[in-house]
């Protein structure tokens, strides 16, 4: 199964959504990512409990402080899907891309090329 | 632990905003515990200033350290060298390191980045409560091990007072009744006779009332 | 039991006669005809009348002050002090103020917490708790001396009272607890509202069990509901509240207009059974903001008129 989805997302691999930390997320806007999603198991699912459920307070707390400086926490969001439905990645890979093409560039990014 | 818990970001970002290179300085003693103000709050909250005055178009270079402990000379000194730098200082340590920290450099500007709440336990990740208010004078042998003083909402040192309801205080259905905790332990122990003896007056000179404290102990005294 | 102060409330007491007291919340202002007004409905049909201290920790016109109003009408009057807004040098100081003005009653009281009322971001004091004020009012009056140990030139002559909880929890204390009060030097102790009269009948057994009805006066606290709603309000939202389903039931059960008449009735049918209990010793009549009713509730339950010279 060949499957497309757009090719301005780069995939960070992890071991579980549980090992991606809230400095990770802001590290990447603070870096010029538009957009940041994080993929986990189904609630319920994960291999370690509560892994995915850790990454999504993490994302809710991404949100918060992304809406506090002004980078808009509606750029980060968590999704969950089990491993057998590559479909729905690339659904959710689509669907981030369009909301993110529709809140334009991370207002950083347009800073530091101001700044430099 | 001394607990803490955060202060919003806008109240930081109101604090330093004058300010052009910015000292983070994290803890790792009781607030990295209760993850206030340890390492990885360090690094969250200086990403969150840097993206806000960055997108604010304000050139401000945020720097991050975590001192082993704020409370003590030996490591606030670690920053003896650098912290000339430095316009400003938030330290995320309890208000015990926020003020070591500004009589040591007594040049620098200090704010705290945390509330400092109290001394207490971790009940469970993301719940902290209150266990000593540090009066001075332990009575816990004579109430069960159950502080009436920092857990009893009047601290009653002869309760329950009469808004003892199915176990919890007066003030919230969330709050456990102390002397309840006390009176069930005393069962628990064989020892409810001792309820009836009479706690008395008690001396709080030795508490916050009689002025800022010190220990000195000669016998370890350099 | 003989009577060490002027207090009439005492000599009545003293004397083997059912006592009846009641009381006045000061108001929210500085009109003293707040207070007297309600003194001037009540004072044929009581022997005492209790000023509160800030109940539920909402700002009123001093406990002292109204105790004064109340001692230059003629009357007597019991100075309710919580010990959440004072230490230990304003209680004694406002206990001396009291004796000044020859008020021989005092109800020692720990005081609902400040979150209840107007005033949730103040400080609380609780330097002593109400047990300890017993103690130092007892001191003040049987040894002369502050808590600090020097003498007090015309210590205070006050009849020291307390109140009780029969309904509060943990129940197994209750009585434990009035022996304590009794131990610290209480001498007499209105009790909160009773409504649960198997329960209260209870604690008042167990009580005597330890022979403590003898030790102290109990005077067993009624407050007549206005409204089945406050009875609904008494039973859920008042901490250390006990109100039986059947009392809110019965309350509910007339209509609205003949509610106040029913609330009567049973604070009046609780007194009556209550005389039968041994070990009460009179009646603390509480009709929040409703002190016109005392009247009929005395007469009604058989306890006027009320006793004369002594």
């Amino acid at each position: 199964m060949r499957l497309r989805y757009p090719d301005t997302i780069r995939i960070i691999r992890v071991p579980c959504t549980g090992k991606v930390d809230l400095i990770h997320i802001l590290r990447a806007f603070e870096k010029g990512a538009d957009g940041v999603y994080v993929v986990g198991c189904m609630e319920g699912d994960c291999r370690f409990d509560n892994g995915n459920l850790r990454a999504r307070k993490r994302v809710a707390q991404a949100q918060a402080i992304l809406d506090k400086v002004g980078v808009g926490g509606e750029r980060v969001k968590m999704f969950n899907l089990s491993s057998g439905e590559g479909p729905r990645f690339a659904e959710y890979a689509v669907e981030m891309t369009e909301k993110i093409e529709e809140m334009g560039p991370n207002p950083i990014k347009i800073a530091m090329q101001k700044a430099a | 632990m001394i607990v803490a818990d955060k202060k919003p970001i806008e109240e930081i970002i109101d604090m330093v905003k004058g300010y052009q290179k910015i000292l983070i300085a994290g803890c790792n003693e009781c607030v990295t515990v209760c993850e206030a103000g340890g390492k990885k709050e360090v690094g969250v909250l200086a990403s969150a200033l840097r993206m806000y005055f960055m997108n604010e178009g304000k050139k401000i270079e945020v720097d991050e350290i975590t001192l082993e402990r704020q409370c003590d000379h030996e490591y606030l000194e670690e920053m003896r060298n650098s912290i000339d730098q430095y316009d400003a200082v938030v330290s995320l340590a309890c208000g015990v390191g926020v003020q070591f920290m500004a009589e040591k450099y007594f040049g620098t500007p200090v704010y705290p980045g945390v509330n400092t709440c109290f001394m207490g336990v971790t009940e469970e990740r993301g719940v902290w409560s209150e266990r000593c208010q540090g009066c001075g004078q332990c009575i816990l042998g004579k109430t069960a091990g159950i502080c009436p003083i920092s857990r009893c909402a009047k601290r009653l040192l002869n309760g329950p007072c009469g808004g003892s309801t199915q176990g919890k205080c007066e003030i919230s259905k969330d709050l456990d009744c102390a002397w309840q905790l006390i009176i069930d332990r005393l069962k628990e122990l064989d020892r409810l006779d001792e309820y009836e003896e009479i706690a008395p007056i008690k001396d709080w000179s030795t508490e916050r009332a009689g002025g800022p404290r010190r220990v000195v102990r000669e016998d370890v005294r350099q | 039991m003989s009577a060490k102060t002027p207090s009439r409330l005492e000599k009545i007491l003293d004397s083997g006669q059912l006592a009846v007291t009641s009381e006045c919340g000061p108001p929210r202002g500085s009109d003293p005809e707040a207070i007297t007004k309600k003194a001037e409905m009540i004072k044929d049909h009581v022997d005492a009348i209790n000023i509160t201290d800030n109940q539920t920790s909402v700002t009123r016109l001093s406990s002292l002050a109204s105790c004064i109003h109340l001692k230059l009408m003629g009357l007597e009057p019991t100075l309710q002090m919580v010990v959440r807004d004072r230490n230990r040098i304003a209680l004694q100081s406002d206990i001396l103020g009291a004796a000044s003005f020859d008020i021989h009653n005092i109800l020692c009281l720990s005081g609902d917490h400040q979150v209840f009322g107007d005033s949730s971001q103040g400080q609380n004091v609780f330097d002593l708790d109400s047990m300890q004020l017993i103690q130092t009012v007892r001191l003040m009056r049987d040894e002369g001396k502050f808590l600090g140990g020097d003498d007090i030139k015309r210590p205070p002559k006050m009849f020291v009272g307390a109140a009780a909880n029969p309904f509060a929890d943990p129940f197994e204390i209750r009585v434990p607890r009035l022996a304590k009060k009794i131990a610290a030097g209480v001498e007499f102790i209105q009790t909160q509202c009773i409504y649960n009269l198997d329960k209260f009948e209870l604690w008042m057994k167990q009580a005597r069990d330890r022979g403590l009805h003898e030790k102290v006066y109990i005077l067993a606290g009624v407050t007549p509901f206005k409204s089945a709603g406050m009875a609904k309000y008494m039973k859920n939202r008042v901490p250390g509240m006990d109100v039986p389903d059947e009392v809110v039931k019965r309350m509910a059960g007339v209509s609205k207009e003949n509610q106040p008449e029913e609330g009567v009735n049973i604070c009046v049918e609780t007194i009556q059974r209550l005389k039968e209990c041994e070990g009460v010793r009179g009646f603390h009549i509480m009709a929040i903001e409703w002190e016109e009713k005392v009247p009929e509730i005395v007469e009604r339950s058989g306890l006027y008129p009320r006793p004369k010279d002594l």
